[in-house]
């Protein structure tokens, strides 16, 4: 049964894979048919329903970030505990210090800007006859890995000494008006700005979806009073689209935020977190997998984890108003 | 654009060729659209400028691509409109040759298919579970579930990884799946329980009344009502998984590396070869693209139903 573990041919790989759906697919069969049964009290059908996808979500899910969180309170080999010092660590270290800079400019330019363009490009194409194919334009780069992403914009950033025809878009762009040709991606602190562009162009497609949806959402009456009041363009779009579609902004921000917290993918593609870019998701991964420095990882995956957590409440707070409101 | 002018209106109204009454009132129409837009020529250059720069980066790539390695390392992709110049041996390159990335490109379809399929069944019976069974505590478990859509992965990584090591697990497709499997669960209950509880009560009434149980209410009532849902959220899955790169360079071992892994490698260690890197990227991109495109609309709605992953 070797060949279930390690397949070692394409064939192979693809009967592992179809054994492993109809083995799934057998098992679900047969807890299906077991709380099938009349009679039985209703806690197992629930059980027998809920109990697999529950079961996965606790011991994949909630003890493995227990004991994250216990992780974080251990050296980087973990033998020993040294309560919050991976912690303070983290907080005075100028290395992590910098990390901290650029994840909290991340989390705050990402979603605005992202936001900002998505609601301005939704209005400038609403009710256009290409609409739909200029909806299409700036939602496609959410359909891209964000290695992809990250590989396309390390191409546009490309720099050749001045002198040498430039290969990169925007040192070409620069030149053209006579400027000396950038090293983007080296220079820092400004070149997270030219990574954190490239996490807008991915989440500007997401924002734009959605609020376009709750433009369209808003009464034709609700405009039609307001243009009788004599408003029309800017003051149209401040005092009628922006507050009509204000807790679809929200929503779209936090959603962001999140995306944006826990992505390391560009980062790493671009720069390796080199030069000073890197971010906590990235830092996170160099911290365990090549420093091997366990504790520290750990601090800053919970560290993740609390940053994420106001929105988790703030989540939970309004699924229950909107449940009241049912 | 002209549809913003109200003469290309009038020429359009007078061209048609339908009846004077329908004309009028389509024009109407449009005349009483175009106030309520707050489009002006300025706007819809400011339009047309985001359309190009969010569409410039992808396309001077998928050039690149084409170009061959001298040409790209010699000049910028753009010059291919004064001298065009293609080749397909870039791809020839990464489908057989150095960069060899057919291998990654299974793996990535065997990790995603299971990846995708076993998150939907096991999320469908535990929404029906939370949208159609009485149990005490529901309320309670559903919103423990739906704040756990957001725990970042990097929180659990480690001691999945240890708990691996321990069951002789580590590095096969299995723990790739599972762990997919697990990072997609609660977003997937989540919205295939929003999907499922617009279904009237009164149709799942009517089935227990003729005596079906769980089973046969599931597969012969709800099932056919919820493919566009599941087409939904297998849509993001799909997307998640394939472009996933966290989970895959976590958990699987070389043979089994999905394309983004492999992809990232060639970006880390061969930066400058950007004729296997575009090449690669666009291989690594079809498959995405081709399912993103086409069922688009599945997308959107799951997207707007709060199908929304980080």
């Amino acid at each position: 049964m070797d060949w279930l573990m390690q397949p070692d041919t394409t064939f192979e790989k693809l009967i592992v894979m179809v054994v492993a759906i109809a083995l799934f697919a057998l098992v679900m069969a047969v807890v299906l048919l077991v709380v099938d049964r009349p009679n039985l009290p209703r806690w197992v059908a629930a059980g027998g329903y809920l109990g697999p996808a529950l079961l996965l979500i606790v011991l994949g899910l909630m003890v493995p970030a227990v004991m994250t969180v216990r992780n974080s309170l251990y050296n980087n080999n973990l033998s020993q505990f040294v309560g919050l010092d991976n912690y303070v660590t983290i907080f005075t270290q100028d290395l992590f210090l910098t990390v901290l800079r650029n994840t909290a400019l991340w989390v705050v330019l990402v979603p605005v800007l992202s936001t900002a363009l998505g609601l301005v490009y939704a209005v400038l194409v609403d009710r256009t006859r290409f609409e739909k194919f200029a909806k299409t334009l700036i939602f496609l780069p959410m359909a891209i890995s964000m290695v992809g992403a990250g590989i396309i914009w390390k191409f546009v950033y490309e720099y050749k000494p001045s002198g040498v025809p430039q290969t990169g878009l925007l040192n070409q762009l620069l030149v053209l008006v006579g400027i000396e040709p950038q090293q983007f991606l080296l220079n820092a602190p400004i070149n997270t700005f030219y990574l954190i562009i490239v996490m807008i162009w991915i989440q500007t497609g997401f924002a734009m979806t959605v609020l376009s949806a709750a433009i369209k959402a808003i009464p034709d009456e609700t405009i039609e009073a307001a243009q009788v009041d004599g408003a029309t363009g800017l003051r149209l779009f401040w005092q009628i689209t922006v507050p009509s579609v204000r807790s679809a902004i929200i929503v779209v921000l936090t959603t962001i935020a999140m995306a944006t917290l826990k992505a390391f993918d560009i980062v790493r593609t671009m720069t390796g977190g080199q030069f000073d870019t890197s971010i906590v998701a990235l830092e996170f991964y160099t911290q365990t997998f090549t420093r091997q420095a366990q504790g520290i990882g750990a601090a800053l995956a919970v560290l993740l984890f609390l940053l994420v957590m106001p929105i988790i409440v703030y989540n939970v707070r309004q699924m229950r108003i909107s449940e009241g409101e049912r | 654009m002209s549809e913003t002018n109200p003469t290309a209106v009038h020429t359009e109204t007078r061209q048609g060729g339908h009846g004077p009454t329908r004309k009028l009132t389509r024009a109407e129409q449009r005349a009483a659209d175009a106030k309520t837009r707050l489009t002006s020529p300025a706007a819809s250059v400011i339009a047309i400028v985001i359309a190009i720069l969010w569409t410039v980066p992808t396309a001077g790539l998928l050039i690149t691509s084409f170009r061959p390695a001298g040409e790209i390392r010699r000049t910028g992709w753009w010059t291919v409109f004064t001298n065009p110049e293609f080749s397909l041996a870039n791809y020839e390159a990464v489908l057989s040759g150095s960069g060899d990335l057919v291998g990654p490109f299974i793996n990535s379809i065997v990790i995603t298919l299971p990846s995708v399929i076993i998150p939907i069944i096991l999320a469908l019976l535990a929404a029906y579970a939370f949208a159609w069974i009485d149990f005490k505590g529901r309320d309670w478990l559903f919103v423990a579930v739906f704040a756990l859509q957001i725990v970042p992965i990097q929180v659990t990584l480690i001691p999945l990884l240890t708990q691996y090591v321990q069951f002789g697990l580590v590095g096969t497709y299995w723990t790739v799946w599972l762990s997919h499997t697990i990072f997609g669960l609660p977003l997937a209950i989540f919205l295939l329980h929003n999907f499922m509880r617009e279904i009237p009560r009164s149709l799942i009434e009517a089935a227990r009344v003729d005596g079906a149980g769980h089973v046969r209410v599931f597969f012969q009532v709800l099932m056919p009502l919820l493919v566009p849902a599941i087409a939904s959220f297998g849509i993001f899955q799909f997307l998640w998984v394939w472009n996933d790169l966290l989970v895959g360079l976590t958990f699987a071992s070389s043979d089994y590396r999905p394309i983004t892994v492999m992809i990232a490698e060639m970006a880390g260690s061969r930066g400058q070869a950007w004729h296997v890197l575009s090449a690669g990227a666009f291989v690594s991109m079809l498959l995405p693209l081709i399912v993103f495109l086409s069922l688009q609309r599945f997308f959107v709605r799951g997207m707007l139903a709060g199908g929304v992953k980080g």
